[in-house]
């Protein structure tokens, strides 16, 4: 039995505390330690995008990284963007939009534009196409995502 | 009566629980004292299994069980056959041979699983699997389907004399006579390679035995529960009513996921049972390279022969259909690619020929395209030929040759892969590829911008590609609809959904039938508790069977609605109407009753019912087409090609499809846009690469490339409707349309964008190394 | 596809770092981004027994102006920092340039550049980069600290010349040489991917407008970045015509250059590709210095 650390941090605003082997990924911590599940896991090395999290605001791939590196830092999860009742502008657009099919890579689109609305807050189609680029999607063929992003910003401006 | 839902381009139901991580996919159940379930898997692709000892794995702390062929005792039995060869069909040799549960005596393809460990945690069961010491003998490994047929070959099966595993004959009228009269006969061999379905969500199963309640629950990503759950129940003894398949949230199928009994899923509920403990296992990214089913490999021998003003006079394909270790889906893809080997195309005289062979590698079921594509391939590439050849413009060429409006019905005397002559129901298919022809400006382009372009040194290409697609297959899927107490309908039907939006859009059926908003209609899928009789979600058949089944059962609840609203409201039913979730008066509208104090009043606690009648206002009905409908189609593309780097640019995407009635043109749409991405994988990014081992040699998505987002582009999608006159929806499927013309298209379109080279593209996938290694020989010819 | 138990260590300050590298020798990995060695660790081509975790350690991320012109950056700052500094963009405006080239944004959020060096891949764009721009490296142990210029730092396919009791903690980038002018090219299959091959030119004119200074690295043309000196040597004293171009060209992808074959291009095709490249990469190049001038 490994060593257990103990990993103290904030997901989606609250606090939580730990104990974890040192190789736990932070990908299966925050899905089945945690128990949100919105986090999907794709392909464990780093391609297909569909883990990403925001480390304090800034996208990652949860599958590279450890848990216990996220000791006394900030995780934001799809489930810290909005509730059922309360979508937030970015949900909604991809609602209005047809964004999403199967939804399995949209967690880690929507923490992904999250991040990249903030940091461009008016992008072209190009720049939108390029922000996803490190998002595989099966079922979509982008189009109504890079659609829904659009939307979102024209939503987040108002 | 005027459409308020169908057609209409509503919003998902099912969006808010994606949105928010709300979603139950497979991996999200978690049960308390589930383990974990790892497998060893074969790194050769052919292997005598010598000896196994899984002794330090069992020790190691947190393993509960490690499990080999041999444990499995009496129970190790390989899946059951899942598709039979046509029984109409002449002369069908056909040797069944299915995947087992853990490799027994040999293994037949890397990747093949050879024990499975227990353990209380993946991680724990992934170190396990390296403590198990496993001795193989490396075979020679069959990778080339010609080699695999010659006489000395390896056999994969070693209790049969070759590598044939299967042949089918069909035949049309007399391709020998029609070439005899033929002013041009050509003949071309065609290859095409491997791809993969690469769903974003990889496959899993959780089964959970209860010794208590003698109740098996088994959470699988499967396309297909109700056969898994009647298959299961038969294999471990039990009663179908004892085993419960959902399939949750589903993270793309594309086909792979409607391959059943998986090794996994004949192991999975096995150990639940052995072990009375739920068990979780999940593939991994790579082991979906391995164990996922693959598909698209053939090689063919085509001739065509034409008469000197392009009429085709007969089409003659002999082919060999890679199906990989073993082969459970029966002659389901080669069928298909015969079947559109014609195109859309009245084609008199067809000779075609399959060999289906046994190789070491991955087994093929369908991946969306499911063989058409190949089909498609080789008429379009052929007539480009033609075209060629014989001085005929290639849209003239085609448009001689279209089936015309006035022969609808037209039947093609081969039989489908539904083992039914194949008919072309209804279609109007010159108006979709003119359409598709004008939407992308084509006589401009080859008039002006084309030339100029040329003169500017660029190197830009236009192409079309028309094509059929056979749909919506039986052979049937039902529906229970029914009117709740609240006021809300729920329905229930066997097939999954995974992202097509079944949710709404079948929805949209049973609002448009019973008058409510299509929010207050909850659809139940993929559920063997909530409905057990169907087969499941493939061959873009979903929408139009469950679809019609969904309206057959919600006409039959109108019918009732009305019957007793009547009754109640002491109103003719002809002057009663069903909105905004009420019963009422046409020409009154304060006189009325909403559908959940009907649904109360159809189910009284006390009191005597009328013999004869059901309780509530529910009906279950099914619906089996008397055959699949063909849906048309046509796409165009405008592309550049780097000649210095072979790099590719799409400028313009067109798609015209004829799918008959749309339900939603929002989820339409995302379907075109998704399948053609797939096919531009499938044509210049997607290729999996076996060496001559056998071995993959990219299994990861670095280097399994699919297109992101600045690999697509826009996609115009246009829309004819053409009814079908097989259901009363009009419907006809639109999943895998997407997908199948793509790589004839890119064909064209390279070759019209390389045009001072004398390039002829004869396969695919294609990719910038295989175009400079094509050009390279065109130049040192 | 879960990585393998590990000894876990998180120290805040190099000399611990340094002290538990010496205690595991070659049994340990540094753990920087984690981009590249995590993949490889959750495929199990990679199970270290010890990983030395440096993403606590402050005193390793800084991007600081060097008194010669240039820049100085802590081995652990992350690309994303690079990307999007001004300092950068002003004295190294090739790396500023590269930048967003690597990999994808969720990548560059945590990858590092000493991590990216250090990892040695031939595909790797700041690798062939540091090289070509004469970057140094400043490696520390125990004993004491070393500086390696770039081009002796790669020693072979994912090899360095660091010990496992080393650590690289900075890195200097010169100034642009003055009247200079730079490109870095690469074809990839998608813009994200690993190139097929890239090449980063850097030239500089003298006051006759003929080449005084050129450097040509070639990435994934190698088991290292290579560099082309035969191409280069054409070049220097000449006018940058078309001809010269090409010749240059010609030699770097015939003579300079050792790329091999595998799924996603042959050997054949890689060479093809370099000498398309170089062409087009020296005509920028030229032709900035010519206006920078």
């Amino acid at each position: 039995m490994q060593n257990l650390f103990d990993l103290a941090l904030t997901v989606n605003g609250i606090r939580y505390e730990h104990t974890v082997e040192p190789r736990t990924l932070l990908s299966d911590f925050l899905r089945h330690d945690l128990g949100l599940t919105g986090t999907h896991v794709g392909c464990e090395h780093g391609v297909c995008g569909a883990c990403t999290v925001l480390l304090d605001g800034q996208p990652v791939r949860s599958c590279l990284l450890f848990a216990i590196q996220t000791h006394g830092h900030e995780v934001t999860t799809i489930e810290g963007l909005g509730t059922i009742d309360n979508l937030s502008p970015i949900q909604e657009a991809f609602q209005d939009a047809h964004g999403l099919q199967c939804g399995f890579c949209t967690p880690g689109i929507l923490t992904t534009v999250k991040s990249f609305l903030e940091q461009n807050p008016n992008p072209s189609e190009d720049e939108i196409r390029e922000a996803v680029s490190g998002n595989l999607c099966r079922c979509t063929g982008y189009q109504h995502i890079v659609d829904a992003v659009k939307l979102a910003a024209e939503k987040m401006r108002a | 009566m005027t459409k308020k839902f169908i057609g209409k381009r509503i919003k998902r139901n099912e969006d808010p629980q994606l949105l928010t991580g709300q979603a139950q996919f497979v991996d999200d159940v978690e049960i308390p004292g589930m383990l974990h379930a790892a497998f060893l898997r074969s790194d050769y692709a052919h292997a005598r299994l010598l000896s196994i000892d899984v002794s330090n794995a069992r020790q190691r702390p947190g393993v509960v069980a490690v499990f080999t062929a041999e444990d499995m005792g009496d129970d190790w039995q390989p899946g059951p056959p899942l598709v039979s060869p046509p029984p109409t069909a002449k002369d069908v040799i056909f040797y069944s041979r299915r995947q087992v549960p853990l490799v027994k005596d040999k293994v037949r393809h890397a990747g093949e699983a050879i024990a499975v460990v227990i353990a209380e945690s993946r991680y724990i069961a992934e170190d396990a699997v390296e403590d198990i010491l496993v001795e193989l003998e490396p075979l020679q490994a069959v990778v080339d389907l010609e080699k695999a047929m010659e006489v000395g070959s390896p056999l994969v099966h070693d209790d049969l004399e070759s590598n044939l595993a299967a042949h089918l004959f069909q035949n049309k009228g007399d391709y020998e006579e029609a070439k005899s009269k033929a002013d041009l006969v050509i003949k071309r061999r065609i290859v095409l390679d491997r791809g993969a379905a690469a769903a974003m969500e990889n496959r899993g199963i959780v089964a959970h035995w209860e010794e208590k309640s003698q109740h098996l629950t088994i959470w699988d990503t499967t396309q297909a529960p109700i056969p898994i759950r009647n298959g299961t129940a038969a294999r471990l003894g039990l009663s179908e009513h004892q085993v419960r398949v959902i399939a949750p949230f589903i993270g793309g199928g594309f086909g792979p996921k409607m391959m059943m009994f998986y090794a996994e899923e004949l192991v999975i509920p096995w150990a639940s049972k052995k072990l009375s403990r739920p068990i979780k296992w999940i593939e991994d990214r790579r082991e979906n390279f391995y164990a996922t089913t693959q598909e698209r490999g053939q090689i063919h021998d085509v001739e065509i022969a034409l008469s000197k003003d392009g009429h085709i006079l007969g089409l003659k394909d002999v082919f060999l259909h890679d199906t990989g270790a073993y082969d459970p889906y029966g002659l389901t893809i080669p069928l298909n690619t015969q079947c559109h080997a014609m195109g859309g195309y009245d084609v008199k005289n067809f000779a075609t020929e399959v060999s289906v062979v046994f190789t070491n590698k991955t087994l093929v079921t369908p991946v969306r395209g499911a063989g058409r594509p190949q089909g498609i391939f080789i008429i379009e590439r052929l007539l480009d030929i033609a075209s060629k050849e014989l001085g005929i413009d290639r849209v003239e060429i085609r448009k001689r040759n279209l089936i015309p409006l006035d022969a609808f019905p037209y039947e093609h005397k081969i039989i489908d892969q539904a083992f039914a002559p194949l008919i072309l129901d209804s279609g109007n298919y010159w108006p979709v590829m003119e359409k598709a022809l004008e939407m992308i400006g084509y006589d401009k382009f080859i008039k002006d911008e084309q030339p100029r372009l040329r003169k500017e040194g660029k190197y830009v290409g236009i192409g079309f590609a028309p094509f059929i697609e056979s749909t919506g297959v039986g052979p049937y899927e039902g529906a229970r609809v029914t009117v709740e107490a609240s006021g809300k309908i729920s329905v229930a039907t066997g097939i999954g959904t995974q992202g097509q939006g079944h949710f709404t859009s079948f929805a949209q059926i049973v609002a448009e039938q019973l008058g409510v908003e299509v929010d207050d209609v909850r659809i139940v899928t993929g559920d063997t508790t909530e409905f057990h009789w169907g087969t499941g979600t493939f061959a873009s058949r979903g929408a139009v069977v469950a679809g019609n089944a969904i309206h057959a059962a919600s006409t039959i609840v109108r019918k009732k609605i009305l019957e007793l609203a009547s009754k109640v409201l002491e109103t003719p039913v002809d002057e009663l109407e069903l909105e905004d979730g009420l019963a009422r008066v046409a020409d009154i509208p304060n006189k009325s009753i909403s559908l959940g104090e009907l649904a109360i009043l159809a189910n009284p606690l006390r009191g005597a019912v009328e013999p004869g009648t059901e309780p509530g206002l529910e009906a279950t009905a099914y619906f089996g087409p008397k055959y699949g409908a063909t849906a048309f189609g046509t796409h165009a593309m405008i592309l550049e090609v780097d000649p210095e780097t072979m790099m590719i640019k799409i400028k313009r995407y067109v798609t015209v499809e004829d799918c008959g009635t749309v339900l939603n043109p929002l989820i339409l749409e995302g379907q075109i846009h998704g399948g053609v991405s797939m096919g531009i994988g499938n044509a210049y990014y997607e290729q999996l690469h076996f060496n001559e081992n056998g071995q993959l040699l990219n299994a990861s998505f670095a280097d399994y490339l699919i297109p992101s987002a600045t690999e697509m582009p826009r996609i115009e999608v246009g829309h004819i409707e053409t009814r079908s006159s097989l259901n009363e929806l009009g419907t006809k499927g639109v999943g895998e349309a997407g997908t199948i013309p793509v790589p004839a298209l890119f064909a064209q379109a390279i070759e019209n964008a390389l045009y001072n080279q004398e390039l002829e593209i004869l396969e695919m996938p294609l990719s910038p190394n295989r175009l400079f290694e094509l050009l390279s020989e065109e130049k040192s010819r | 596809m879960k990585p393998a138990p590990f000894e876990y260590y998180a120290p805040t300050t190099v000399e611990e770092a340094l002290s538990h590298l010496t205690e595991h020798g070659y049994d340990a990995k540094v753990l920087a981004g984690g981009q590249s060695l995590i993949p490889m660790m959750n495929f199990r081509l990679v199970q270290p027994s010890a990983l030395v975790d440096l993403n606590n350690i402050p005193e390793l991320s800084f991007i600081r102006p060097d008194e010669n012109g240039g820049l100085r950056l802590g081995a652990m700052t992350r690309h994303h920092h690079v990307e999007i500094d001004p300092l950068v963009a002003e004295r190294a405006p090739l790396v500023h340039e590269t930048m967003p080239k690597i990999a994808y944004s969720q990548v560059r959020s945590r990858g590092t550049f000493g991590g990216s060096v250090s990892h040695a891949d031939p595909s790797a764009e700041l690798v062939s980069l540091s090289v070509a721009l004469n970057g140094r490296f400043r490696l520390q142990n125990q004993k004491g600290e070393r500086w390696v210029p770039a081009n002796e730092f790669f020693t072979g396919l994912f090899t360095t010349v660091l010990e496992p009791d080393e650590l690289l903690v900075e890195v200097a980038l010169p100034p642009m040489p003055a009247r200079s002018g730079w490109s870095l090219m690469e074809v990839a299959r998608r813009p994200h991917d690993f190139a097929l091959v890239g090449v980063v030119a850097i030239v500089s004119l003298d006051k006759n407008n003929l080449c005084q200074q050129a450097q040509m690295v070639f990435l994934s043309a190698g088991d290292v970045p290579m560099v082309a000196h035969k191409a280069i040597e054409l070049l220097k004293g000449q006018a940058p015509t078309s001809e010269a171009i090409n010749a240059s060209a010609d030699v770097a992808a015939s003579e300079d250059i050792d790329p091999g074959s595998d799924i996603h291009a042959t050997a054949e095709f890689r060479r093809h590709l370099a000498n398309v490249l170089a062409r087009r990469a020296l005509e920028q190049a030229f032709k900035r210095a010519a206006d920078n001038k």
